[in-house]
């Protein structure tokens, strides 16, 4: 498994994509940094950096590698290396490599710029999101077979994660507005990981307009010890769940 | 005035001193004459002033109310209360008793005590041209039923209010239908209701106070002509907190004040002639709700600044007026370099106005989709009020 692992990190670091992305968030974070005069507005930019490009990113270069590499597993697959081996080291190698190049990009100028609490949440989340892309990532070039197909619905996966789910909510809230539907947007927003991140994050930088009549829902959730585990916890699930029922149809995959 | 000095006898109360009891000093003491009274726990019941003396504390000798009396009543003018130390009033809500209360007196002076654990703290009733100054006071009652005003003022005129330090009380300080005071230099900091409440209290002026952690900062209700300046309002959060509330109030001035770290900076509602002049609005959820309900209200020079939303609002009638005033989320540009932005500002986003209607939706609350609605709505304003807007916004933050 290690030597696998080793293999695909390799690879991925020759093919220069994973190395751009370091410096594209490196120098983004930076600028974001030195250019907002209050610190605020600049972590503001940051945290939709995180919630949209490190998604993108992740998802969408976890699916075209896998895909690339169809030809590698095909080889391992012959070998006497069990199956479900061969997916968990390409999914460790992705995750370290997307882990590794986030920590670069966007945690050394937190750490310069930002060492508070909102700065390390806006990490650990950023971590979170990059393991559930990659692992979504191969759940679908899994199940789809054709390449074209495959990318077709990361993106379409990723805009809904990103844009249409809260199109979704905010349609549900009109449509319902009649319903006392606080307590259930807590649950709702554990179906989708980047909103789920986004009031984490927000729970420590907005807390001002997040002590008003709604917002104070939120935080007697989310702002609580248990609250908080519970998320990281369903976070952990969001890239666990994906990457178990990869594994699952996988190992009795046709290739 | 110089008869009255001239004969005014000093009478000692303490152990060991001419009089054991502070009620036998007031007793033998004439008009004029000036009680000190030395350390110690004094446990008179109801202690009721009925002459012009002064009662004076050294080293803040202890008053105790037991629980279950009001521990000075002042029925006299002219009585001077310095340097005591009133504890455990009664609490009753037929009869308000107070700390130390005031009853149809003028020329008042009570400065520098400690009061603790009492109903209301100081309570001045039918009074004129009472000071309170630099005094001290403490509650920790966590329900609003059973505890009393800090200061409370019913029916006064010209008082001078400054310098006073309130917790933990229902309202820091109460003014009802007192007229022509002026509050100053006070800090009112984790009360139950508000820091400081004007109810039919018209032409009263308050400056550099500061409010934090109370349930809201300041109200003002059916009063008019109130001057605010120089005011802090912080930190006061919660469901229903603001940092100033201001309800059916007219002609008022607000002045060179700092909100920060609020859920609402100011909330009106039913305010008309208000003009707001170089406030700076700092790290509020809103720095602002304008109810349509308002009208004249004049925003000029102020600063907003990283608050999550500058302005909201509940319809899109629009009677008031926003110019020159620095908002750090304009995008607009100044080619003739006057200082001031060629396009208009507009202050509410759609996104204020959504969760203004359907609050829930506070959970997508700077997500791409919110800020993808935004800025269409900026393009096209269908939803927020069109007329909301600051013609002339100002480039760079104002000094203020």
């Amino acid at each position: 498994m290690k030597k696998i692992i080793k293999y695909v990190i390799i690879d991925i670091l020759r093919n220069k994509i994973v190395i751009g992305y370091t410096l594209f968030l490196l120098a983004i974070t930076l600028s974001i940094f030195n250019l907002e005069d209050q610190s605020t507005k600049g972590l503001l930019s940051l945290l939709n950096i995180i919630l949209i490009v490190v998604p993108l990113v992740c998802i969408l270069f976890s699916a075209i590698y896998v895909y690339n590499s169809n030809e590698f597993i095909e080889l391992l697959v012959s070998q006497p290396i069990k199956r479900s081996t061969i997916l968990l080291s390409m999914f460790t190698g992705l995750s370290v490599s997307m882990v590794v190049a986030f920590l670069i990009g966007t945690g050394i100028p937190i750490l310069l710029f930002e060492p508070t609490l909102t700065g390390f949440t806006m990490m650990g989340v950023g971590v979170l999101l990059t393991l559930i892309f990659v692992s979504v990532a191969l759940l679908t070039a899994v199940y789809a077979r054709d390449k074209a197909k495959g990318i077709g619905w990361v993106i379409l996966l990723w805009l809904y994660f990103s844009l249409l789910f809260d199109g979704l909510i905010l349609f549900i809230l009109y449509q319902f507005s009649e319903y006392p539907l606080e307590k259930a947007m807590v649950g709702i927003s554990a179906l989708n990981p980047i909103d789920l991140s986004r009031i984490l994050v927000l729970l420590k930088m907005d807390v001002s307009a997040m002590m008003g009549y709604t917002g104070a829902i939120f935080r007697n959730f989310f702002g609580t010890q248990y609250g908080f585990w519970m998320a990281i916890a369903v976070m952990l699930l969001w890239a666990f769940i994906p990457l178990f029922i990869s594994l699952r149809k996988f190992k009795r995959k046709d290739l | 005035m110089i008869f009255h000095t001239s004969v005014a006898a000093v009478l000692k109360v303490g152990k060991g001193m001419p009089y054991t009891t502070i009620k036998s000093a007031i007793q033998a003491a004439a008009e004029g004459d000036v009680i000190y009274v030395y350390p110690g726990l004094y446990q008179e019941q109801n202690i009721v002033i009925d002459k012009r003396i002064a009662l004076k504390g050294i080293q803040f000798p202890t008053l105790d109310g037991e629980k279950k009396y009001e521990v000075l009543s002042i029925k006299a003018h002219g009585v001077l209360i310095e340097g005591l130390r009133v504890i455990r009033s009664g609490v009753s809500s037929i009869q308000d008793m107070g700390g130390i209360k005031v009853y149809d007196a003028n020329h008042v002076t009570i400065q520098n005590n400690i009061l603790e654990e009492t109903f209301f703290g100081i309570y001045i009733q039918y009074g004129s041209q009472c000071n309170i100054l630099r005094n001290r006071i403490f509650s920790s009652n966590k329900v609003e039923q059973q505890s009393g005003n800090g200061i409370h003022a019913w029916k006064s005129e010209k008082l001078e209010i400054n310098g006073n330090l309130i917790q933990g009380h229902r309202d820091g300080i109460y003014l009802e239908f007192a007229t022509l005071s002026n509050i100053t230099e006070n800090i009112a900091e984790g009360n139950l209701r508000y820091g400081l409440h004007f109810m039919f209290s018209h032409d009263n002026h308050y400056y550099a106070n500061v409010f934090s952690n109370n349930g809201a900062g300041v109200a003002v209700m059916y009063s008019q002509r109130v001057e605010m300046r120089f005011n802090v309002f912080k930190d006061n959060w919660g469901d229903a907190a603001y940092g100033l509330l201001l309800k059916e109030m007219s002609d008022c001035k607000i002045e060179n004040n700092h909100f920060a770290k609020n859920t609402v900076g100011i909330y009106l509602e039913g305010a008309s002639r208000v003009s707001m002049k170089e406030n700076t609005f700092e790290l509020n959820g809103w720095a602002m709700k304008l109810m349509a309900s308002c009208m004249d209200v004049d925003v000029t020079r102020c600063n907003f600044l990283s608050n999550t939303f500058d302005v909201g609002t509940n319809g899109s009638l629009v009677l008031n007026r926003f110019n020159n005033n620095y908002w750090d989320k304009y995008e607009g540009y100044d080619l003739d370099r006057n200082g001031e932005g060629d396009v208009p500002y507009r202050p509410v986003s759609l996104f204020s106005m959504v969760i203004e209607k359907n609050p829930p939706a506070m959970i997508l609350i700077r997500s791409f989709m919110a800020t993808l609605l935004d800025r269409t709505e900026k393009m096209i304003p269908t939803i927020t009020p069109e007329n909301l807007k600051d013609e002339f916004p100002m480039m760079k933050p104002l000094k203020l």
